[in-house]
């Protein structure tokens, strides 16, 4: 390892350095394209989509698909096409806000118990025994029964349930990495506990956490199309995935591509997830010994 | 000392082990040879990434199939680096057998200790059960295991670090072996318990008349365990010779800085003898000497030619074009101080 | 405290009857039988006196508690009775700003080069942090006090803005000690500094650090295993086993007379590297107690060849023998032998 010998007159930045290492992975391409795309659809929906999702046209019903309707038309004459894009408006604000909060409540939480074990440490593996016992998915409709559907009940339902998932990997990360002796270091060079975790253990324990996260937003958007699908989660006419393939359900002989074409998006999307979850993965696996 | 009639078991001629793709190959041993003989004890010292574990492991095949192993390897009469796996596997724990480092992971967790040295009596000998179970416990009262018979029903884990090495060096001896490597055996041990293994290995070694290649780190344990010594660097052979003529009359600039560097006969509290530098990355090592970076006598032909092993002493030999400024030079500092 | 006033033997650093026990986590099977708690005693009454300058070597086999002791010193555990004076005031459970102005005194550098610093940030980034955090300097009188110390412990320039993963272990330590430098310490506590290293490179870092104990007047304390190291290092030495002190004396001394039957002992295990000094049997036979389970009496007397009667019952004191101290009813008459 005698590399520091060797004078290097220009040292690219580390962040150039990691995207050049990451746009070199096949998956990692196709995975940040996939949603990147799927990002801008769902911001920009008025500029890709070709009609007006809830414009009736009682002339066009149930075409199928064509030039002038890609994705075919449903049982009011709207446009597949238009209502699967504006549904990525909130198919993929589920993948955030149904990922987010409990990302932030579930890391917060586990770095604290990881690092300083004891008494709540135990408590807290009392709280998550409890909560993985129960189904995820019942659990989660169980908790929407009782608040009502609707997106942001959803959202608190799936929070509630989902924020015990990052806190038990957080914990265990953190707990890994608090046996490295740069956590004594920092202890003995005066740093408080809160700059240690936060400066020093986070950062490390980090990678998996946000390999996790990918994936479970792909895991998020299936879970809000089920629930949308069986009316707990977005109502409608909203477009949302689940609630398109559900609406289409009745006409699926005669109409398949009511449910196909949405269906395929929460395949598509959650395929660029998981292949950016895996090729993070391996890009943010520390190197050196 | 060994004896000069034994007879030679292990020879080995230009060993080359190399790792990675064949256009851009990492060689972690360059043209070893040495030759070892019958209850001698053969040091091979050297640091990290010196190659000594992996010519070790060359020796038995069990670098492969990652690393590719070239030159010979002769063992009684045959070339070993010439034999595919399953007739290696008949060679490998009868004939020669090997013990490493951390004996907890080299011994099956899960099984006792009485089924793991019987295990290998049923591969490497045709005694019956009853005739196994006396042996093992021999085997187990010869490594100094107290309350052998006791002993056999226990799993690895109820033995402490010094006696699994015991453990596994009964298991080793099951086969009787001609031959037996040591991939640092004692270096995760205290130096007390460091020592009755070392001596341990010493006294089999002595009453067996089985040949032993120890690989070490220390000086120390070569000092006092090895017949003979091999210095490696940069995975090539820079200095061999009987211990007390590496020891005290080495003559390549390596091994001098080397025991220059460990404090003994030095006053107290004076800077010591350092070698500048780090050890070399195997994908950088010069065409020439392997040490040519960090040695304080290389001169401008010491990076492009290699130099090789020329005899200095009877069974001394050193592999360094500059012998005599490398003396004089390690001579003028010890005035100094 | 006035200088003049300073008597010239108030120790630095005060341990008395310091204590440290660990509650093992019990296994299921062992909470559904009921059975207690097993409690692993690390440390069993340690007394020692560290002297304003000087650099204190403690040496003792793996799980002897040095490395318990080092860390008790630095503030990473709170030892379970017994206390620690720094300049005459207790630092036990010490607590925010107190801790902090403790601990900018007190440093300590550890023993493994890979994981004791943070992977994530830059050398820079480490030093910046710790010199912002303690407000050893303001504004761009930090980078220079940066560049200082990376002066000061040798390493390349340029080395501020990279990575732990791009140095070799050698110059890792060295951030290490830099690290530490940065809050301009009295005390270093080393534990295990160079015992990573390759010996080629122990040297290296082993010169630095005498050099900067010398130019800064720094107390160090060597927790090590090497005794040759520490012998070379040290102004006095205190042998560890099985968490208390048995002999603390001048390096020298210490060294050629040791006192203590487990000093004698550790000192003839470790190898010698004069192939003339080689002996048959071994040094010291059986092996270390366990720490759940101390031996009543001297700690020593299971292993001890000269164990009497008494030493079964009676554990004995560390009581001025010769030029140092040792804890055995018998100094007098072992190391008169």
């Amino acid at each position: 390892m005698s590399v520091v010998t060797q004078i290097q007159p220009h040292r690219p930045g580390r962040f150039r350095v990691f995207i050049g290492r990451a746009f070199s992975r096949p998956s990692f391409v196709i995975g940040f394209t996939i949603i990147v795309m799927s990002i801008a659809l769902a911001l920009f929906p008025q500029i890709f989509a070709p009609y007006d999702p809830l414009a009736f046209d009682m002339t066009a019903i149930q075409q199928a698909p064509s030039l002038a309707h890609p994705f075919g038309t449903d049982n009011f004459g709207r446009d597949v096409l238009s209502r699967v894009i504006w549904a990525y408006r909130v198919d993929m604000q589920m993948a955030l806000f149904a990922t987010i909060f409990a990302l932030t409540i579930g890391v917060t939480v586990g770095a604290f118990v990881g690092y300083y074990g004891g008494i709540a440490d135990t408590i807290f593996g009392r709280c998550v025994d409890a909560i993985i016992t129960f189904p995820f998915l019942v659990l989660v409709i169980a908790i929407v029964a009782v608040l009502g559907p609707g997106l942001v009940n959803m959202y608190i339902a799936i929070t509630i349930v989902n924020w015990v998932y990052y806190a038990r990997l957080t914990r265990a990360e953190i707990m890994t990495q608090k046996a490295n002796d740069y956590a004594a270091a920092g202890r003995v060079l005066g740093y408080s506990d809160r700059r240690i975790i936060f400066r020093h253990l986070l950062p490390n324990a980090m990678s998996p956490i946000i390999v996790y996260w990918m994936t479970d937003m792909a895991l998020a958007i299936l879970l809000g199309s089920s629930l949308g699908y069986l009316g707990l989660g977005a109502q409608p006419p909203a477009a949302e995935w689940g609630v398109l393939i559900s609406e289409g359900r009745n006409f699926l002989l005669t109409a398949w591509w009511m449910s196909l074409m949405p269906g395929l998006a929460i395949v598509l999307t959650g395929l660029g997830f998981s292949l950016l979850g895996d090729a993070l993965a391996d890009l943010l696996r520390p190197k050196g010994r | 000392m060994a004896n000069p009639q034994q007879e030679t078991v292990l020879e080995l001629r230009h060993l080359r082990t190399e790792f990675g793709s064949r256009q851009h190959p990492l060689v972690a041993v360059d043209d070893v040879s040495f030759a070892v003989k019958a209850g001698e004890i053969l040091g091979l010292v050297g640091e990290s990434g010196s190659g000594k574990s992996i010519t070790l492991r060359s020796i038995l095949g069990i670098v492969r199939p990652r690393g590719r192993v070239g030159g010979e390897i002769l063992w009684k009469g045959r070339d070993l680096a010439a034999l595919d796996e399953a007739a290696l596997r008949k060679v490998r724990g009868r004939e020669i057998a090997m013990i490493f480092q951390e004996p907890m992971s080299s011994l099956n967790p899960l099984l006792t200790v009485g089924l793991q040295i019987s295990e290998n009596l049923v591969a490497h000998t045709g005694l019956d059960a009853k005739a196994r179970k006396a042996r093992a416990i021999e085997l187990l009262e010869m490594v100094g295991i107290p309350s052998a018979r006791d002993r056999l029903g226990d799993y690895p884990h109820e033995f402490s670090g010094g006696m699994r090495q015991r453990v596994m060096i009964a298991i080793a001896l099951a086969s009787n072996p001609q031959l037996l490597l040591a991939d640092e055996p004692t270096t995760a041990l205290d130096v007390t318990i460091q020592d009755q293994i070392l001596r341990l290995i010493q006294s089999l070694s002595r009453d067996l008349g089985m040949a032993v290649i120890l690989v070490t780190h220390d000086m120390g344990v070569v000092a006092q365990t090895c017949d003979r010594v091999a210095v490696m660097y940069g995975g090539r052979l820079c200095e061999v010779g009987t211990t007390s003529q590496v020891i005290a009359d080495a003559r390549h600039p390596y091994a001098l800085g080397l025991l220059r560097s460990i404090p003994r006969d030095v006053a107290p509290r004076t800077p010591l003898y350092s070698i500048p530098g780090a050890p070399p990355a195997l994908n950088a090592l010069p065409l020439g000497c392997a040490f040519t970076t960090r040695c304080p006598v290389a001169g401008p032909e010491c990076r492009d030619l290699r130099p090789p092993l020329e005899t200095v002493g009877q069974f001394h030999e050193v592999a360094c074009h500059h012998r005599v400024e490398a003396l004089a030079h390690f001579r003028q500092q010890e005035a100094a101080q | 405290m006035n200088m003049l006033t300073m008597e010239p033997a108030a120790p630095l650093l005060s341990i008395r009857d310091l204590s440290m026990r660990f509650a093992k986590n019990r296994s299921l099977s062992d909470t559904i039988a009921g059975r207690p708690r097993q409690i692993v005693s690390a440390l069993n009454g340690v007394d020692l006196d560290v002297m304003p300058a000087e650099t204190l070597g403690i040496v003792g086999e793996s799980g002897c508690g040095k490395s318990t002791l080092a860390r008790c010193i630095a503030g990473l555990h709170r030892p379970s009775s017994g206390d620690i004076r720094f300049e005459g005031e207790s630092v036990i459970g010490l607590k925010g700003a107190n801790r902090r102005a403790y601990n900018r005194r007190v440093q300590m550098m550890f023993q493994d080069p890979y994981t004791s610093l943070n992977p994530r940030m830059t050398v820079r980034d480490t030093l910046r942090e710790a010199i912002s955090v303690h407000r050893m300097r303001e504004g761009a009188a930090i980078d220079r006090r940066i560049d200082e110390l990376l002066d000061l412990v040798r390493l390349p320039e340029g080395a501020a803005d990279k990575y732990p993963h791009e140095f070799s272990g050698g110059q890792r330590q060295r951030i290490g000690i830099a690290r530490a430098l940065s809050l301009e310490p009295t005390c270093l506590v080393a534990d295990e500094l160079v015992s990573a290293l390759d010996v080629s490179v122990q040297a290296q870092v082993v010169n630095l650090l005498l050099e900067l104990q010398d130019n800064l007047g720094l107390t160090v304390l060597f927790v090590a295993h090497d005794l040759r190291l520490v012998r070379h290092v040290s102004h006095r030495v205190a042998v560890i086993y099985l968490g208390a002190i048995v002999e603390v004396g001048p390096s020298e001394a210490l060294f050629s007379r040791p006192r203590h039957p487990y000093s004698q002992a550790l000192l003839a295990a470790a190898p010698s590297l004069d192939p003339a000094d080689r002996k048959r049997a071994p040094a010291l036979s059986g092996e270390l107690p366990s720490p759940l389970d101390i031996p009543p009496g001297c700690p020593f007397h299971v292993r001890c060849p000269h164990a009497a009667e008494r030493c079964r019952i009676e554990k004995p004191m560390l009581r001025p023998v010769g030029a140092g101290m040792a804890a055995c009813h018998f100094a007098e008459t072992i190391s008169a032998a």
